[in-house]
């Protein structure tokens, strides 16, 4: 089995687990998208702003603060969850009674005007943000090399993605938001402070994307516009697994990460392109997405 | 009596307007016709935006503060073309229109090669400074246009060439894929096979839009060339070589060859990232005392982004240009931009930033290239004392032949 296709096997089974590595940054950053539109019905376009701004955070925290990567995977999360949480209070709530468009709308607008006080403040040729040195190096694989950063991202996403699948699916947190999704008005009867819970939902998946914003950090460049290339991506993934479905976003995170990385070995010129030609026969055959209910 | 905020915002209002309107027409009219306007085309908010963008626009209103006033008025007006050729056009098209006279910069080599043709068809002047293309002086020269501060075939020539007789003859290149890249690419292997090296493959990757470039690094390495050259800018290159350091691909000994690659792409990297990559410019801030004045001058216009060969090319272009509508006049100027462009290759161009030069007939402006090496941490001495210079290629040599690009206006 040395060619398949024409392709080395080991150059393939790399790529393969690239792919995967990639994709757990789809499924971190659609999971977060998901689950926000599951109970707030919004569609969050600031979503690769706030990915953005978790990059920015935790090159704040170490060059302003001097606390280095781990803090700032507990600490950037909260501090960007926060700016959500107040964006929430003070703007989305009041459109919660308008049609998705709006919603999208002012958004999309958010995500602008945070990338463009980034850019005036720092410029576009990013900052710099090593890994730290715990998980620096790698592991020769025979077929490949495989940086220790890497590695950590696809383990630490994996348990992130299943952790809050665990929690949205298995704890009664959980079950009320299910419900709330289901009908708002019921779960407030019984005595659930909904808007509370909408608050923190949507805090919660602004946190997730900053989390993965401090993952990306020491691997790509730390720049105001890198949401904007990841964000697109991430939408399609959403569209193709089904809006709001947990499971299914993360399961198409990462198969998309493999379908894109394999795209990169056959035809490179049309790896950014295959994702949304899945979408697009995705929208034809299956509406709803593979996931979803229609 | 008291002055409310209302009312005083209402004065302000009617004030203002009573000036405006107070203008006789005549001379409003007399005014625009001794006005020179130059319209800055470039990156203001994307990724070549600190390799171009604000920095750009703040050294050509350098050069119009130090040219003075010599009897026409000079106005600087700023667009951003977004990366997006048809967003160019849109923007050269309204500006000539308007009555700018000069469009500057308009880096993004598509969007350069589409300014290009509007320059020619309204026949306004053009000084390309941003777009690295060398086929705006080849296939696709115009008699409009001049190329101003570097080109693919000048950072092929002195990267390439240099890397090539370091022993790194078989190349694997990674394309950022649009017109640049695929310039850069083509110009870099010929000078890899006229060495006597050989391309063994290449990759060309989205753009924009690829943020994760470790797939097709890995790709480069299963290729087993000695080189990987990075044929692509701005953060592309820098996730190249943030990831390549990443996936240990330069201590495996294999050299990355950074084509394009800028001082403010150094900064963004940091100097532990980016130490011991090569580069080529034909300005350096610390290149000599010229070169430091002018940074000087400039920088508290650009307080945090230190000028590049693009930024320096800006305040030259727009220094040589006033200074030929000065020679010929504004109302000669006015009437057609290939006169302009006759005058400024008549005079030979001066400034601090690149010292002296001239422009060849097929839109050329030939000055020194430098090969420079980024520093380590330990060799830098303050901040932006990034880069060593290793080489210099003299004027004569550092860009292509005259007779070699295949412009049309040399033949005839």
């Amino acid at each position: 089995m040395d060619e398949i296709f024409g392709i080395p096997a080991p150059l393939l089974f790399g790529q393969l687990l690239l792919g995967l590595i990639n994709g757990a940054f789809y499924a971190m950053l659609s999971l977060g998208l998901a689950v926000i539109f599951g109970l707030l019905n919004i569609i969050n376009f600031t979503h690769g702003a706030q990915f953005m701004m978790g990059a920015f955070v935790a090159w704040m925290l170490l060059n302003w603060l001097g606390l280095g990567y781990w803090w700032a995977l507990l600490l950037a999360p909260l501090i960007v969850g926060l700016s959500g949480v107040i964006i929430e209070r003070t703007m989305i709530s009041r459109l919660y009674k308008l049609d998705h468009l709006y919603g999208l709308l002012l958004t999309f607008g958010i995500g602008l005007i945070i990338e463009g006080v980034f850019r005036n403040y720092f410029g576009s040729s990013g900052l710099p943000y090593r890994p730290p040195a715990e998980l620096q190096g790698g592991w020769d694989l025979g077929f490949m090399f495989m940086p220790v950063y890497r590695f950590w991202v696809v383990v630490f996403s994996l348990v992130v993605c299943l952790a809050t699948w665990l929690m949205i699916e298995k704890t009664r947190l959980g079950a009320y938001l299910r419900a709330a999704t289901e009908n708002a008005a019921l779960v407030q009867a019984f005595g659930v402070n909904v808007p509370r819970l909408i608050t923190l939902t949507y805090g919660f998946g602004v946190a997730l994307a900053a989390l993965a914003g401090v993952l990306a950090a020491p691997i790509y460049s730390v720049n105001p516009q890198m949401g904007t290339n990841l964000i697109i991506i991430v939408f399609a993934v959403v569209v193709i697994g089904g809006m709001g479905s947990i499971l299914g976003s993360v399961l198409t995170g990462f198969g998309l990460g493999v379908v894109e990385g394999l795209t990169r070995v056959f035809w490179p010129e049309a790896s950014a392109t295959v994702i949304f030609v899945i979408m697009a026969i995705v929208l034809v055959t299956r509406p709803a997405g593979l996931f979803g209910r229609a | 009596m008291q002055i409310t905020r209302r009312s005083a915002l209402a004065g302000t209002a009617l004030a203002f307007g009573a000036g405006i309107g107070g203008l006789p027409y005549r001379s409003a009219k007399a005014q625009a016709a001794n006005t020179i306007r130059i319209g800055v085309l470039t990156d203001m908010s994307g990724m070549y935006r600190d390799n171009t963008g604000p920095t750009s626009v703040a050294c050509a209103r350098q050069a119009v503060a130090e040219f003075g006033q010599r009897g026409f008025n000079v106005e600087v007006i700023e667009a951003d073309h977004q990366n997006r050729p048809d967003v160019g056009v849109n923007l050269a098209r309204q500006w000539y229109d308007q009555g700018v006279d000069v469009i500057i910069d308009v880096p993004t080599s598509s969007v350069g090669l589409a300014v290009n043709q509007i320059a020619r068809e309204k026949n306004k002047a053009y000084i390309n400074v941003g777009s690295a293309t060398a086929d705006l002086t080849g296939a696709q020269c115009s008699p409009n246009t001049v190329h101003w501060a570097y080109d693919t075939w000048m950072l092929a020539k002195s990267n390439g060439g240099a890397t090539v007789r370091a022993g790194g003859d078989t190349w694997f290149f990674i394309t950022a894929d649009y017109a640049f890249g695929h310039a850069l690419e083509r110009d870099t292997a010929n000078f890899v096979r006229a060495s006597g090296g050989r391309v063994i493959g290449q990759v060309r990757t989205p753009f924009p839009g690829t943020t994760d470039f470790s797939s097709f690094l890995v790709q480069a390495q299963a290729s087993r060339a000695k080189v990987i050259g990075l044929a692509n800018a701005g953060a592309d290159t820098q996730n190249c070589v943030k990831q390549a350091a990443e996936f240990g691909i330069t201590r495996r000994g294999i050299k990355l060859a950074s084509l394009l690659l800028f001082i403010n792409d150094v900064h963004g990297l940091g100097l532990q990232t980016a130490q011991g990559l090569t580069c080529t410019e034909t300005f350096y801030w610390d290149l000599n005392d010229r070169t430091r004045a002018f940074t000087q001058r400039v920088l508290p216009r650009t307080p945090n982004n230190y000028p590049n060969m693009i930024h320096a090319g800006c305040y030259s272009g727009t220094l040589h240009f006033l200074k030929a509508i000065a020679d010929m006049g504004v109302a000669a100027a006015k009437a057609s931009g290939v006169d302009i462009i006759n005058r400024m290759k008549a005079m030979p161009t001066e400034d601090d930033a690149f010292g002296a030069g001239q422009v060849r007939p097929d839109g050329r402006r030939l000055i020194p290239s430098y090969l420079f090496e980024v520093k380590s941490p330990a060799e830098s001495r303050g901040p932006w004392d990034y880069l060593k210079l290793v080489q210099t290629t003299p004027a004569a040599e550092a860009f292509r032949p005259l007779g070699e690009g295949g412009c049309a206006l040399v033949r005839s």
